[in-house]
Protein backbone atom coordinates (compact mmCIF):
# COMPACT_ATOMS: atom_id res chain seq x y z
CA UNK A 1 0.00 0.00 0.00
CA UNK A 2 1.32 3.17 -1.08
CA UNK A 3 -0.68 5.75 0.57
CA UNK A 4 -2.76 5.34 4.29
CA UNK A 5 -4.66 7.80 5.66
CA UNK A 6 -5.60 6.68 9.19
CA UNK A 7 -8.32 8.52 11.02
CA UNK A 8 -7.56 12.06 9.55
CA UNK A 9 -9.75 14.87 10.21
CA UNK A 10 -8.70 18.64 9.54
CA UNK A 11 -10.43 21.76 10.95
CA UNK A 12 -9.33 24.93 9.38
CA UNK A 13 -9.12 28.27 12.18
CA UNK A 14 -9.06 25.98 15.00
CA UNK A 15 -10.15 27.21 18.33
CA UNK A 16 -11.18 30.50 16.29
CA UNK A 17 -14.66 32.12 15.64
CA UNK A 18 -14.57 30.44 12.39
CA UNK A 19 -13.79 27.29 13.33
CA UNK A 20 -15.01 25.32 10.09
CA UNK A 21 -14.58 21.26 10.07
CA UNK A 22 -13.29 20.46 6.53
CA UNK A 23 -12.62 16.46 6.85
CA UNK A 24 -13.51 14.34 9.78
CA UNK A 25 -12.39 10.41 10.09
CA UNK A 26 -11.37 10.13 6.81
CA UNK A 27 -9.32 6.67 6.05
CA UNK A 28 -8.44 6.08 2.47
CA UNK A 29 -5.87 3.68 1.25
CA UNK A 30 -4.44 4.09 -2.28
CA UNK A 31 -2.22 1.45 -4.08
CA UNK A 32 0.33 2.01 -6.87
CA UNK A 33 -1.53 2.07 -10.17
CA UNK A 34 -4.78 3.03 -9.40
CA UNK A 35 -6.75 5.84 -10.99
CA UNK A 36 -9.28 7.25 -8.24
CA UNK A 37 -11.68 10.09 -9.22
CA UNK A 38 -13.15 11.80 -6.16
CA UNK A 39 -16.18 13.46 -6.14
CA UNK A 40 -18.04 15.76 -4.26
CA UNK A 41 -20.09 19.47 -4.33
CA UNK A 42 -17.75 22.68 -3.79
CA UNK A 43 -16.64 22.61 0.17
CA UNK A 44 -17.00 18.92 0.69
CA UNK A 45 -13.29 18.79 1.43
CA UNK A 46 -11.88 17.68 -2.28
CA UNK A 47 -9.30 19.92 -2.10
CA UNK A 48 -8.65 19.67 1.47
CA UNK A 49 -7.90 15.82 0.82
CA UNK A 50 -5.57 16.97 -1.73
CA UNK A 51 -3.30 19.07 -0.09
CA UNK A 52 -2.95 16.53 3.14
CA UNK A 53 -1.77 13.58 0.51
CA UNK A 54 0.70 16.15 -0.52
CA UNK A 55 2.44 17.27 3.23
CA UNK A 56 1.07 20.88 2.48
CA UNK A 57 -1.04 20.95 5.64
CA UNK A 58 -1.11 18.57 8.39
CA UNK A 59 -4.25 17.02 9.40
CA UNK A 60 -5.59 18.73 13.10
CA UNK A 61 -5.88 14.67 13.88
CA UNK A 62 -4.86 11.15 12.56
CA UNK A 63 -2.00 10.18 10.76
CA UNK A 64 -1.02 9.97 7.43
CA UNK A 65 1.54 7.13 5.82
CA UNK A 66 3.22 7.08 3.22
CA UNK A 67 5.11 3.91 2.33
CA UNK A 68 4.18 3.21 5.94
CA UNK A 69 6.48 6.05 6.76
CA UNK A 70 4.06 9.02 8.99
CA UNK A 71 4.96 11.86 6.90
CA UNK A 72 4.48 14.47 10.03
CA UNK A 73 6.82 12.70 12.28
CA UNK A 74 10.20 13.87 10.35
CA UNK A 75 9.44 17.28 8.75
CA UNK A 76 12.86 16.62 6.74
CA UNK A 77 11.30 14.06 5.01
CA UNK A 78 8.73 16.24 3.44
CA UNK A 79 10.30 17.39 0.03
CA UNK A 80 11.02 13.81 -0.16
CA UNK A 81 7.22 13.12 0.02
CA UNK A 82 6.34 16.13 -2.70
CA UNK A 83 8.83 14.24 -4.80
CA UNK A 84 6.81 10.92 -4.56
CA UNK A 85 3.48 12.60 -4.64
CA UNK A 86 3.00 15.51 -7.51
CA UNK A 87 0.10 17.92 -7.13
CA UNK A 88 -1.52 19.90 -9.76
CA UNK A 89 -3.91 22.56 -8.09
CA UNK A 90 -6.80 23.86 -10.15
CA UNK A 91 -5.89 26.55 -12.14
CA UNK A 92 -2.09 25.66 -12.21
CA UNK A 93 -0.92 28.36 -14.99
CA UNK A 94 -1.82 30.92 -12.40
CA UNK A 95 1.67 29.56 -10.54
CA UNK A 96 3.78 30.94 -13.87
CA UNK A 97 6.37 32.62 -13.32
CA UNK A 98 9.50 32.36 -15.39
CA UNK A 99 10.32 33.79 -18.90
CA UNK A 100 10.26 30.54 -20.73
CA UNK A 101 8.30 27.31 -20.50
CA UNK A 102 12.02 25.64 -20.24
CA UNK A 103 12.81 27.83 -16.80
CA UNK A 104 9.39 27.12 -16.09
CA UNK A 105 9.37 23.33 -15.91
CA UNK A 106 12.70 22.89 -14.61
CA UNK A 107 11.94 24.86 -11.70
CA UNK A 108 10.24 22.08 -9.65
CA UNK A 109 13.48 18.90 -10.58
CA UNK A 110 15.92 22.37 -10.28
CA UNK A 111 14.13 22.43 -6.04
CA UNK A 112 14.56 18.80 -5.96
CA UNK A 113 18.28 18.84 -6.39
CA UNK A 114 18.54 17.64 -9.89
CA UNK A 115 21.63 18.50 -11.38
CA UNK A 116 22.25 20.99 -14.29
CA UNK A 117 23.14 18.83 -16.70
CA UNK A 118 20.03 16.65 -16.20
CA UNK A 119 17.81 19.02 -15.98
CA UNK A 120 17.31 19.19 -20.71
CA UNK A 121 16.45 15.84 -20.22
CA UNK A 122 13.98 16.03 -17.51
CA UNK A 123 11.81 18.91 -19.34
CA UNK A 124 12.55 17.07 -22.56
CA UNK A 125 10.77 14.24 -20.93
CA UNK A 126 8.26 16.15 -19.51
CA UNK A 127 6.89 17.75 -22.43
CA UNK A 128 6.73 14.80 -24.56
CA UNK A 129 4.29 13.53 -21.62
CA UNK A 130 2.08 15.88 -22.31
CA UNK A 131 2.67 15.58 -26.09
CA UNK A 132 4.20 18.76 -27.06
CA UNK A 133 7.09 19.43 -29.21
CA UNK A 134 10.20 20.70 -26.96
CA UNK A 135 12.15 22.05 -29.46
CA UNK A 136 9.12 24.77 -30.90
CA UNK A 137 7.95 25.45 -26.67
CA UNK A 138 10.79 25.53 -24.86
CA UNK A 139 11.92 29.24 -25.68
CA UNK A 140 8.49 30.62 -25.40
CA UNK A 141 6.86 32.50 -23.07
CA UNK A 142 4.42 30.32 -20.79
CA UNK A 143 2.46 33.52 -21.10
CA UNK A 144 1.71 33.16 -24.90
CA UNK A 145 0.41 29.93 -25.06
CA UNK A 146 -3.60 29.10 -25.48
CA UNK A 147 -5.50 28.05 -22.50
CA UNK A 148 -5.11 23.77 -22.90
CA UNK A 149 -1.02 24.70 -23.68
CA UNK A 150 -1.05 26.50 -20.33
CA UNK A 151 -2.99 23.49 -18.64
CA UNK A 152 -0.54 20.94 -19.77
CA UNK A 153 2.55 22.86 -19.54
CA UNK A 154 1.54 23.52 -16.02
CA UNK A 155 1.08 19.89 -15.67
CA UNK A 156 4.31 19.00 -17.25
CA UNK A 157 6.19 21.30 -14.36
CA UNK A 158 4.50 18.54 -11.74
CA UNK A 159 5.84 15.79 -14.14
CA UNK A 160 9.55 16.64 -14.27
CA UNK A 161 9.73 16.12 -10.67
CA UNK A 162 8.97 12.50 -11.88
CA UNK A 163 6.50 12.00 -9.01
CA UNK A 164 4.82 8.32 -8.72
CA UNK A 165 1.62 9.59 -8.12
CA UNK A 166 -0.17 12.45 -9.73
CA UNK A 167 -3.13 14.33 -8.21
CA UNK A 168 -5.06 16.71 -10.06
CA UNK A 169 -7.76 19.22 -9.06
CA UNK A 170 -10.37 19.80 -12.05
CA UNK A 171 -7.63 19.39 -14.38
CA UNK A 172 -10.38 20.30 -17.24
CA UNK A 173 -11.96 23.45 -15.41
CA UNK A 174 -12.86 25.99 -18.43
CA UNK A 175 -11.20 24.61 -20.90
CA UNK A 176 -13.05 24.38 -24.41
CA UNK A 177 -13.95 21.01 -25.44
CA UNK A 178 -10.99 20.28 -27.69
CA UNK A 179 -8.26 21.14 -25.18
CA UNK A 180 -10.33 19.13 -22.79
CA UNK A 181 -10.13 16.01 -24.50
CA UNK A 182 -6.62 16.42 -25.77
CA UNK A 183 -6.11 17.15 -22.15
CA UNK A 184 -7.69 13.74 -21.24
CA UNK A 185 -5.59 11.56 -23.54
CA UNK A 186 -2.94 13.16 -21.62
CA UNK A 187 -4.26 11.90 -18.48
CA UNK A 188 -5.22 8.28 -20.32
CA UNK A 189 -1.52 8.50 -21.85
CA UNK A 190 -0.08 9.03 -18.13
CA UNK A 191 -2.14 6.07 -16.23
CA UNK A 192 -1.37 3.64 -18.86
CA UNK A 193 1.70 4.63 -21.02
CA UNK A 194 3.53 5.71 -18.28
CA UNK A 195 2.29 3.87 -15.19
CA UNK A 196 1.51 6.64 -12.68
CA UNK A 197 -0.95 6.19 -10.15
CA UNK A 198 -3.30 8.99 -10.75
CA UNK A 199 -5.83 10.80 -8.31
CA UNK A 200 -8.23 13.40 -9.58
CA UNK A 201 -10.97 15.55 -8.73
CA UNK A 202 -13.78 16.26 -11.20
CA UNK A 203 -17.15 18.32 -11.24
CA UNK A 204 -17.32 16.05 -15.16
CA UNK A 205 -19.05 12.94 -14.25
CA UNK A 206 -18.41 11.70 -18.10
CA UNK A 207 -14.89 12.23 -17.82
CA UNK A 208 -14.95 10.11 -14.10
CA UNK A 209 -16.99 7.14 -15.46
CA UNK A 210 -15.12 7.04 -18.31
CA UNK A 211 -11.40 7.38 -16.87
CA UNK A 212 -11.95 6.09 -13.25
CA UNK A 213 -11.44 2.76 -12.09
CA UNK A 214 -12.33 3.61 -9.03
CA UNK A 215 -14.59 6.49 -6.91
CA UNK A 216 -14.37 8.11 -3.85
CA UNK A 217 -17.90 10.38 -3.50
CA UNK A 218 -17.44 13.04 -0.62
CA UNK A 219 -20.08 14.28 1.40
CA UNK A 220 -19.49 17.06 4.25
CA UNK A 221 -16.01 16.13 5.28
CA UNK A 222 -16.74 12.02 4.89
CA UNK A 223 -16.02 9.82 2.31
CA UNK A 224 -19.52 8.02 1.59
CA UNK A 225 -18.96 6.13 -1.27
CA UNK A 226 -15.65 4.12 -2.34
CA UNK A 227 -16.46 1.91 -5.15
CA UNK A 228 -15.78 1.35 -8.92
CA UNK A 229 -17.60 3.23 -11.07
CA UNK A 230 -19.77 0.91 -12.11
CA UNK A 231 -20.98 -0.15 -8.58
CA UNK A 232 -21.58 3.83 -7.76
CA UNK A 233 -23.74 4.24 -10.98
CA UNK A 234 -25.69 1.44 -10.44
CA UNK A 235 -26.12 0.97 -7.01
CA UNK A 236 -26.55 4.22 -4.90
CA UNK A 237 -28.25 6.62 -7.94
CA UNK A 238 -30.50 7.74 -5.54
CA UNK A 239 -28.63 8.28 -3.04
CA UNK A 240 -26.19 10.10 -5.83
CA UNK A 241 -29.42 11.98 -6.70
CA UNK A 242 -29.92 13.00 -2.61
CA UNK A 243 -26.78 14.73 -2.54
CA UNK A 244 -27.22 16.58 -5.41
CA UNK A 245 -24.62 14.90 -7.52
CA UNK A 246 -25.55 13.79 -11.44
CA UNK A 247 -24.82 11.05 -13.30
CA UNK A 248 -23.00 10.45 -16.82
CA UNK A 249 -25.69 11.65 -19.06
CA UNK A 250 -25.84 8.24 -20.76
CA UNK A 251 -26.28 6.54 -17.53
CA UNK A 252 -29.12 8.24 -16.26
CA UNK A 253 -30.41 8.10 -19.45
CA UNK A 254 -30.23 4.04 -19.46
CA UNK A 255 -31.78 4.42 -15.45
CA UNK A 256 -34.92 5.68 -17.05
CA UNK A 257 -35.50 3.82 -19.51
CA UNK A 258 -35.14 0.74 -16.96
CA UNK A 259 -37.86 3.11 -15.04
CA UNK A 260 -40.07 2.99 -17.15
CA UNK A 261 -40.19 -0.85 -17.63
CA UNK A 262 -37.48 -1.49 -20.59
CA UNK A 263 -35.48 -4.55 -19.85
CA UNK A 264 -32.32 -3.01 -20.19
CA UNK A 265 -28.77 -3.15 -17.66
CA UNK A 266 -28.82 -0.01 -15.05
CA UNK A 267 -25.20 1.31 -14.62
CA UNK A 268 -24.45 1.88 -18.05
CA UNK A 269 -21.20 4.00 -18.20
CA UNK A 270 -19.97 4.80 -21.90
CA UNK A 271 -22.08 5.69 -24.96
CA UNK A 272 -20.56 2.61 -26.66
CA UNK A 273 -22.31 0.32 -24.04
CA UNK A 274 -25.42 2.23 -24.06
CA UNK A 275 -25.41 1.42 -28.29
CA UNK A 276 -25.13 -2.32 -27.57
CA UNK A 277 -28.53 -1.92 -24.69
CA UNK A 278 -30.34 -0.11 -27.01
CA UNK A 279 -29.74 -2.03 -30.20
CA UNK A 280 -30.59 -5.24 -28.28
CA UNK A 281 -33.71 -3.78 -27.19
CA UNK A 282 -34.86 -2.48 -30.83
CA UNK A 283 -33.58 -6.07 -32.34
CA UNK A 284 -35.91 -7.68 -29.44
CA UNK A 285 -39.27 -5.06 -30.12
CA UNK A 286 -39.02 -6.22 -34.16
CA UNK A 287 -38.90 -9.81 -33.32
CA UNK B 1 1.29 26.27 6.61
CA UNK B 2 -0.53 28.57 7.70
CA UNK B 3 1.02 32.19 6.59
CA UNK B 4 -2.06 34.60 6.99
CA UNK B 5 -4.31 33.32 9.80
CA UNK B 6 -3.27 35.38 12.40
CA UNK B 7 -3.41 38.87 11.26
CA UNK B 8 -6.43 40.43 13.17
CA UNK B 9 -5.62 44.55 12.20
CA UNK B 10 -8.60 45.71 10.06
CA UNK B 11 -10.96 42.59 10.61
CA UNK B 12 -14.42 43.53 11.13
CA UNK B 13 -16.72 41.24 13.40
CA UNK B 14 -20.44 41.24 13.36
CA UNK B 15 -22.65 41.76 16.45
CA UNK B 16 -25.76 43.18 17.38
CA UNK B 17 -24.59 45.75 19.53
CA UNK B 18 -24.86 49.63 20.28
CA UNK B 19 -21.66 50.33 19.33
CA UNK B 20 -22.15 48.27 15.44
CA UNK B 21 -25.69 50.49 14.68
CA UNK B 22 -23.38 54.05 15.58
CA UNK B 23 -23.10 55.80 12.28
CA UNK B 24 -19.78 55.66 11.16
CA UNK B 25 -18.78 59.18 10.58
CA UNK B 26 -19.59 59.25 14.31
CA UNK B 27 -17.05 56.28 14.94
CA UNK B 28 -14.43 58.03 12.60
CA UNK B 29 -14.66 61.28 13.84
CA UNK B 30 -14.51 59.75 17.86
CA UNK B 31 -11.15 57.76 16.70
CA UNK B 32 -9.98 61.07 15.59
CA UNK B 33 -10.68 62.97 18.45
CA UNK B 34 -9.01 60.01 21.13
CA UNK B 35 -5.57 59.79 19.01
CA UNK B 36 -5.86 63.59 19.31
CA UNK B 37 -6.81 63.39 22.85
CA UNK B 38 -4.24 60.95 23.48
CA UNK B 39 -1.45 62.92 22.45
CA UNK B 40 -2.61 66.18 24.41
CA UNK B 41 -2.98 64.09 27.69
CA UNK B 42 -0.09 64.28 30.16
CA UNK B 43 -1.31 63.05 33.39
CA UNK B 44 -2.07 59.34 34.44
CA UNK B 45 -5.38 60.83 35.65
CA UNK B 46 -6.19 61.20 31.97
CA UNK B 47 -4.97 57.90 30.67
CA UNK B 48 -6.73 56.20 33.44
CA UNK B 49 -10.50 58.05 32.09
CA UNK B 50 -9.31 57.25 28.40
CA UNK B 51 -8.86 53.99 29.21
CA UNK B 52 -11.64 53.51 31.27
CA UNK B 53 -13.77 55.35 28.35
CA UNK B 54 -12.09 52.46 25.70
CA UNK B 55 -12.58 49.77 28.13
CA UNK B 56 -16.25 50.60 28.14
CA UNK B 57 -16.82 51.10 24.26
CA UNK B 58 -14.45 47.65 23.73
CA UNK B 59 -17.33 45.73 26.30
CA UNK B 60 -20.07 47.54 24.62
CA UNK B 61 -19.70 46.76 21.33
CA UNK B 62 -19.88 42.88 22.91
CA UNK B 63 -16.35 42.17 20.83
CA UNK B 64 -14.22 39.72 22.58
CA UNK B 65 -11.28 41.39 24.37
CA UNK B 66 -9.03 38.47 23.08
CA UNK B 67 -9.55 39.82 19.98
CA UNK B 68 -8.59 42.96 20.44
CA UNK B 69 -5.89 42.22 22.33
CA UNK B 70 -4.64 39.80 19.70
CA UNK B 71 -4.31 42.90 17.11
CA UNK B 72 -1.49 44.55 19.48
CA UNK B 73 0.40 41.61 19.57
CA UNK B 74 2.54 42.10 16.68
CA UNK B 75 3.05 45.26 17.68
CA UNK B 76 4.44 44.92 20.99
CA UNK B 77 8.31 44.91 19.79
CA UNK B 78 7.36 47.95 18.80
CA UNK B 79 6.31 49.22 21.86
CA UNK B 80 8.61 47.96 24.10
CA UNK B 81 11.35 48.98 22.05
CA UNK B 82 10.06 52.66 22.27
CA UNK B 83 9.87 52.09 26.22
CA UNK B 84 13.49 51.20 25.95
CA UNK B 85 14.79 53.90 23.64
CA UNK B 86 12.84 56.74 26.30
CA UNK B 87 14.54 55.05 29.34
CA UNK B 88 18.23 54.94 28.08
CA UNK B 89 18.26 58.16 26.19
CA UNK B 90 16.23 60.97 28.19
CA UNK B 91 18.19 63.33 30.18
CA UNK B 92 17.75 63.94 33.97
CA UNK B 93 17.90 62.54 37.22
CA UNK B 94 19.68 59.11 37.22
CA UNK B 95 18.06 56.39 39.42
CA UNK B 96 19.42 53.75 37.84
CA UNK B 97 22.76 52.79 35.94
CA UNK B 98 23.44 49.49 34.11
CA UNK B 99 27.15 49.50 32.39
CA UNK B 100 26.85 52.88 30.44
CA UNK B 101 23.61 53.41 30.47
CA UNK B 102 21.53 55.53 32.79
CA UNK B 103 17.77 55.07 33.43
CA UNK B 104 16.38 58.49 34.32
CA UNK B 105 13.37 59.50 36.09
CA UNK B 106 12.06 61.44 33.43
CA UNK B 107 13.11 58.66 30.51
CA UNK B 108 10.66 56.38 32.81
CA UNK B 109 8.20 58.70 32.78
CA UNK B 110 8.19 59.56 29.12
CA UNK B 111 8.28 56.32 28.07
CA UNK B 112 5.35 54.61 30.07
CA UNK B 113 3.80 57.67 28.44
CA UNK B 114 4.61 56.95 24.93
CA UNK B 115 3.64 53.17 25.57
CA UNK B 116 0.43 54.19 26.96
CA UNK B 117 -0.07 56.31 23.97
CA UNK B 118 0.64 53.58 21.11
CA UNK B 119 -1.62 50.89 22.98
CA UNK B 120 -4.53 53.27 23.12
CA UNK B 121 -3.89 54.46 19.53
CA UNK B 122 -4.22 50.73 18.30
CA UNK B 123 -6.82 49.95 20.71
CA UNK B 124 -8.85 52.35 19.06
CA UNK B 125 -8.36 52.31 15.73
CA UNK B 126 -9.01 48.17 15.89
CA UNK B 127 -12.31 49.48 18.14
CA UNK B 128 -13.10 51.01 14.63
CA UNK B 129 -12.45 48.41 12.43
CA UNK B 130 -13.57 45.99 14.21
CA UNK B 131 -16.99 46.68 14.80
CA UNK B 132 -17.73 49.05 11.04
CA UNK B 133 -18.20 47.41 8.03
CA UNK B 134 -15.49 47.63 5.70
CA UNK B 135 -18.26 49.43 3.47
CA UNK B 136 -19.98 51.40 5.97
CA UNK B 137 -16.24 52.48 6.80
CA UNK B 138 -15.70 53.53 3.07
CA UNK B 139 -19.56 55.66 2.89
CA UNK B 140 -18.45 57.45 5.94
CA UNK B 141 -14.89 58.57 4.55
CA UNK B 142 -16.34 59.62 1.97
CA UNK B 143 -19.21 61.43 3.59
CA UNK B 144 -16.40 62.95 5.43
CA UNK B 145 -14.18 64.18 2.90
CA UNK B 146 -17.01 65.21 0.52
CA UNK B 147 -16.49 69.26 1.76
CA UNK B 148 -13.40 68.81 -0.17
CA UNK B 149 -15.08 68.18 -3.24
CA UNK B 150 -15.13 71.65 -3.71
CA UNK B 151 -11.29 71.93 -3.71
CA UNK B 152 -11.71 69.08 -6.27
CA UNK B 153 -10.36 66.30 -3.91
CA UNK B 154 -12.17 63.23 -5.64
CA UNK B 155 -13.85 61.97 -2.68
CA UNK B 156 -15.70 59.32 -4.23
CA UNK B 157 -13.04 58.21 -6.00
CA UNK B 158 -10.43 57.89 -2.85
CA UNK B 159 -13.18 55.83 -1.57
CA UNK B 160 -14.16 53.49 -4.25
CA UNK B 161 -10.27 52.57 -4.20
CA UNK B 162 -10.16 51.85 -0.76
CA UNK B 163 -13.79 49.89 -0.79
CA UNK B 164 -12.31 47.69 -3.70
CA UNK B 165 -8.36 47.65 -1.89
CA UNK B 166 -10.49 46.37 1.39
CA UNK B 167 -12.66 43.98 -0.64
CA UNK B 168 -9.65 42.52 -2.74
CA UNK B 169 -7.32 41.81 0.49
CA UNK B 170 -8.78 38.31 1.53
CA UNK B 171 -8.54 37.49 -2.00
CA UNK B 172 -5.26 38.44 -2.60
CA UNK B 173 -4.66 36.88 0.96
CA UNK B 174 -6.03 33.61 -0.05
CA UNK B 175 -4.28 34.01 -3.86
CA UNK B 176 -0.80 33.91 -2.18
CA UNK B 177 -1.44 30.89 0.13
CA UNK B 178 -2.02 28.83 -2.93
CA UNK B 179 0.60 30.38 -5.11
CA UNK B 180 2.63 29.56 -1.89
CA UNK B 181 1.97 25.96 -1.64
CA UNK B 182 1.89 25.41 -5.32
CA UNK B 183 5.35 26.43 -5.54
CA UNK B 184 6.05 24.03 -2.01
CA UNK B 185 4.15 21.61 -4.25
CA UNK B 186 7.17 21.67 -6.94
CA UNK B 187 9.21 22.31 -4.03
CA UNK B 188 10.13 25.22 -3.52
CA UNK B 189 11.65 26.27 0.03
CA UNK B 190 10.95 29.48 1.77
CA UNK B 191 12.41 28.99 5.05
CA UNK B 192 16.30 28.29 4.63
CA UNK B 193 18.79 29.68 2.63
CA UNK B 194 20.74 33.32 3.15
CA UNK B 195 19.48 36.78 2.73
CA UNK B 196 19.66 36.96 -0.99
CA UNK B 197 18.79 33.39 -1.63
CA UNK B 198 15.58 33.84 0.51
CA UNK B 199 14.89 37.28 -1.13
CA UNK B 200 15.10 35.38 -4.59
CA UNK B 201 12.61 32.69 -3.40
CA UNK B 202 10.23 35.05 -3.73
CA UNK B 203 9.62 35.86 -6.91
CA UNK B 204 7.88 32.81 -7.65
CA UNK B 205 5.45 33.88 -5.46
CA UNK B 206 5.29 37.59 -6.27
CA UNK B 207 5.22 37.36 -10.03
CA UNK B 208 2.25 34.90 -10.34
CA UNK B 209 0.62 37.29 -7.30
CA UNK B 210 0.84 40.61 -9.74
CA UNK B 211 -0.41 38.87 -12.93
CA UNK B 212 -3.31 37.67 -11.46
CA UNK B 213 -3.89 40.76 -9.56
CA UNK B 214 -3.51 42.68 -12.95
CA UNK B 215 -5.58 40.08 -14.11
CA UNK B 216 -8.24 40.80 -11.99
CA UNK B 217 -7.85 44.67 -12.16
CA UNK B 218 -8.59 44.46 -15.70
CA UNK B 219 -11.79 42.33 -15.21
CA UNK B 220 -13.48 44.55 -12.28
CA UNK B 221 -12.49 47.40 -14.65
CA UNK B 222 -14.57 45.62 -17.68
CA UNK B 223 -17.52 44.77 -15.14
CA UNK B 224 -17.90 47.91 -13.77
CA UNK B 225 -17.97 49.86 -17.01
CA UNK B 226 -20.26 47.39 -18.21
CA UNK B 227 -22.25 48.03 -15.78
CA UNK B 228 -22.05 51.91 -16.57
CA UNK B 229 -20.12 52.81 -13.51
CA UNK B 230 -18.55 56.92 -14.25
CA UNK B 231 -17.70 57.97 -10.50
CA UNK B 232 -19.18 59.70 -8.13
CA UNK B 233 -21.19 62.15 -10.21
CA UNK B 234 -24.66 61.90 -9.29
CA UNK B 235 -24.56 58.35 -7.69
CA UNK B 236 -26.93 57.47 -5.22
CA UNK B 237 -26.61 55.13 -2.16
CA UNK B 238 -28.39 51.74 -1.40
CA UNK B 239 -27.57 52.69 2.05
CA UNK B 240 -28.23 56.14 3.16
CA UNK B 241 -26.39 57.34 6.53
CA UNK B 242 -28.10 59.06 9.22
CA UNK B 243 -27.10 60.22 12.30
CA UNK B 244 -30.24 59.90 15.15
CA UNK B 245 -30.34 60.54 18.77
CA UNK B 246 -27.81 57.32 19.79
CA UNK B 247 -25.32 58.87 17.97
CA UNK B 248 -25.87 62.64 19.46
CA UNK B 249 -25.43 61.20 22.71
CA UNK B 250 -22.79 59.28 22.17
CA UNK B 251 -20.72 62.18 20.80
CA UNK B 252 -21.38 63.90 23.11
CA UNK B 253 -20.46 61.40 26.18
CA UNK B 254 -16.95 60.99 24.33
CA UNK B 255 -16.47 64.76 24.10
CA UNK B 256 -17.32 65.24 27.94
CA UNK B 257 -15.13 62.42 28.93
CA UNK B 258 -12.19 63.29 26.48
CA UNK B 259 -12.18 67.16 27.86
CA UNK B 260 -12.19 65.85 31.16
CA UNK B 261 -9.35 63.55 30.51
CA UNK B 262 -7.63 66.87 29.33
CA UNK B 263 -8.36 69.46 32.05
CA UNK B 264 -8.23 66.61 34.80
CA UNK B 265 -4.40 67.64 36.15
CA UNK B 266 -4.26 66.02 39.74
Amino acid sequence: MFVHLKDVSYTYNLNMPFETVALKGINLKVNRGEFIGIIGHTGCGKTTLLQLLNGLIEPTKGQIFIENVDIHKNKKKLKEIRKKIGLSFQYPENQFFEENIFKEIAFGPKNMGVAEEQLVQSVKKSLQMVDMDYQSFKDRSPFSLSGGEMRRVAIASILAIDPEVIILDEPTASLDPQSCSKLLSVIVDLYQKYHKTIIMVSHNMEIMAKLARRIIVMEKGEIIMDDTPRNIFQKSIDRLEDIGLSLPQVTYTMYKLKKIGKPVSSGILTVEEAKEEILKLVNENKK
Amino acid sequence: MMFFRNITIGQYIYRDSIIHKLDPRVKIITVILIITTIFLVNSWTGFFIIGFYLFINISLAKVHPKFVLKGIKPLLFIISFTLLIHFFTTPGDIIYRIWILNITREGIHRGLFISVRLFYLILSTSWLTLTTSPIALTDGIEKLLSFLKIIRVPAHEIAMMMTIALRFIPTLMEETEKIIKAQIARGADFESGNLVKRIQNFLPIIIPLFINAFHRADDLAIAMEARCYRGGEGRTHYRQLSINSIDHVFIIITLFILIVSYLWVV
